[in-house]
């Protein structure tokens, strides 16, 4: 199982460190041809308008766009997050446009507003999760069938899930909890076991 | 809830990774370089092209500047203060800046000392020409590294100097013994638990970028593939024929700096680099780099 992490700009090597100790084989990738024989794709961290800006000039938007839409899982993190929603407040590119969600970008204003807070997460099991938020967004509405997986204590929503697609405000990355990348991993082991009953003729 | 910890200082480093850090020096810069996907800008007033040029004592920007620079863009923003200059770090606190550079660029304030970052919640990055300077200045609180280089000469030799001294002290330090540690510390000038942390993971406990004569595509993505996680670019942009295509392709080039067939697109037509120092040239008195210790 090869799983891609989007290289453009952001701390990509570190989502590809956690899905190293995690067993996974890791796929940079920066041009559509680099997704070839990925299972599942990582946004990570990073700025949000240094990526969409890339996206576009490398022909990534269409065939990531195409590859979601299909059911491939995809994780976004912080940036990530914003470039999957379908309106992103804040941006003045357009990014992936196939979550049903509505981002506000910097939601909680400059760097000595980030923070660092134990949230719950119900889908995790478990202790709550140490969620590390840096000049993050919050997701200011979800449309079923997305849900969302986590809020903070004044009812923020930071986390989401639609589907295969799901999207934090904060960085599972930074922190030794891989619980949040196992949680995408089995979604991308799930998605891989459907498309090989699909398509018997391909691993 | 936290904040202003260490975690989140060095990890806004790790978000501006695989990008491009560009000078500027008025809104209308910024716009420019948030257009070409710069994904920090450092908001200054006057690039160290300029100030190598006026002379005299180079401080702290007008915060009026800042401020007009921190409106024009969404991305995050940096600002100078001197080396020791605790209060200029202060004040750039107190305005919101997202990352503040104790910097040779400018006059340093104190000869002997630099600032005691961990005392503030804004995070710092600082310069360093080798590993024994980038340890010290971590052990200060920097959560952020960067070369030295020569700044405001276009001329790339003392950023790859720099790097090459920084990568190679790390290669050194993970083929000692244990037992050979402690006078390496001595030796390097750097705190011992630092020495014990590289030489155990191979790598600095914090990013750091490449910076000080980065003037084309070619220098960020040699500078990328000598190990910087990202580059710093001054002088190189607003002081080149036409700025705007320059940073598009240098962003270009620190994204796809492996692939030689996107380096050599990005590079066609664009027009005159700024012109370069050469730095033999240069009285020590001139040299930026030799400000810091």
């Amino acid at each position: 199982m090869k799983v891609g992490v989007l290289a453009l700009q952001g701390d990509f090597q570190e989502h590809a460190a956690v899905l190293r100790r995690l067993g996974v084989e890791v796929v940079e990738v920066r041009q559509p041809e680099d997704m070839e024989g990925v299972g599942g794709l990582i946004i990570p961290g990073g700025e949000s308008t240094t990526i969409t800006r890339l996206l576009h000039r490398y022909g990534l938007v269409i065939p990531l766009r195409e590859r979601i839409r299909q059911g491939m899982p995809v994780l976004g993190t912080c940036a990530g997050m914003i470039v999957l929603a379908k309106e992103a407040r804040g941006l003045d590119r357009e990014g992936l446009e196939v979550m049903d969600i509505v981002v506000q970008r910097n939601a909680f204003g400059r760097q000595i507003d980030s923070f660092e807070a134990d949230i719950p997460i119900p889908a995790l099991g478990g202790d709550p999760f140490h969620a590390v938020f840096i000049r993050a967004p919050i997701i200011e509405e979800v449309q079923a069938p997305g849900e969302a997986l986590a809020t903070l204590e004044d009812g923020t929503v930071v986390a989401a899930r639609e589907g295969n697609m799901l999207v934090l405000a904060f960085h599972p990355e930074l922190t030794a909890d891989t619980r949040m990348h196992t949680y995408f991993l089995e979604l991308v082991r799930t998605a891989a076991a459907e498309t090989g009953l699909k398509e018997p003729s391909k691993k | 809830m936290e904040q202003g910890t260490w975690l989140l200082k060095k990890g806004l480093a790790q978000m501006l990774k695989g990008g491009v850090i560009m000078d500027v020096v008025t809104a209308e810069h910024a716009r420019i370089a948030e257009e070409a996907g710069a994904c920090a800008v450092m908001a200054l007033e006057r690039v160290p092209a300029d100030i190598r040029a006026a002379g005299g004592v180079a401080r702290m920007s007008d915060p009026t500047k800042i401020i007009e620079i921190m409106e024009a863009v969404t991305i995050p923003v940096m600002a100078k203060c001197r080396i020791g200059h605790f209060v200029e770090a202060q004040v750039l606190e107190a305005l919101g800046t997202d990352y503040i550079d104790e910097s040779e660029v400018l006059t340093p304030a104190d000869e002997a000392h630099h600032i005691w970052k961990h005392d503030f919640k804004v995070p710092f990055v600082c310069g360093c020409r080798d590993l024994g300077e980038a340890l010290r200045r971590i052990g200060e609180g920097a959560a952020m590294i960067r070369t030295k280089g020569e700044a405001g000469t276009g001329n790339v030799v003392e950023a790859v100097r720099h790097m090459r001294a920084v990568q190679g002290g790390i290669k050194r330090l993970q083929a000692m013994g244990e037992d050979e540690l402690m006078a390496e510390a001595k030796a390097l000038g750097a705190p011992f638990e630092l020495v014990l942390e590289v030489h155990r993971t191979g790598a600095l406990p914090v990013v750091n970028f490449a910076a000080g004569g980065v003037a084309t595509p070619a220098d960020a993505a040699l500078m990328m593939q000598l190990g910087a996680d990202g580059v710093f670019v001054g002088s190189g942009i607003f002081k080149a024929e036409d700025p705007a295509p320059r940073a598009v392709a240098i962003v270009q080039a620190v994204t796809h700096y492996r692939d030689a067939k996107v380096i050599a697109e990005v590079s066609r037509g664009l027009g005159a680099a700024m012109s370069g120092i050469d730095v033999r040239t240069l009285p020590e008195t001139e040299q930026l780099a030799r400000r810091g210790w």
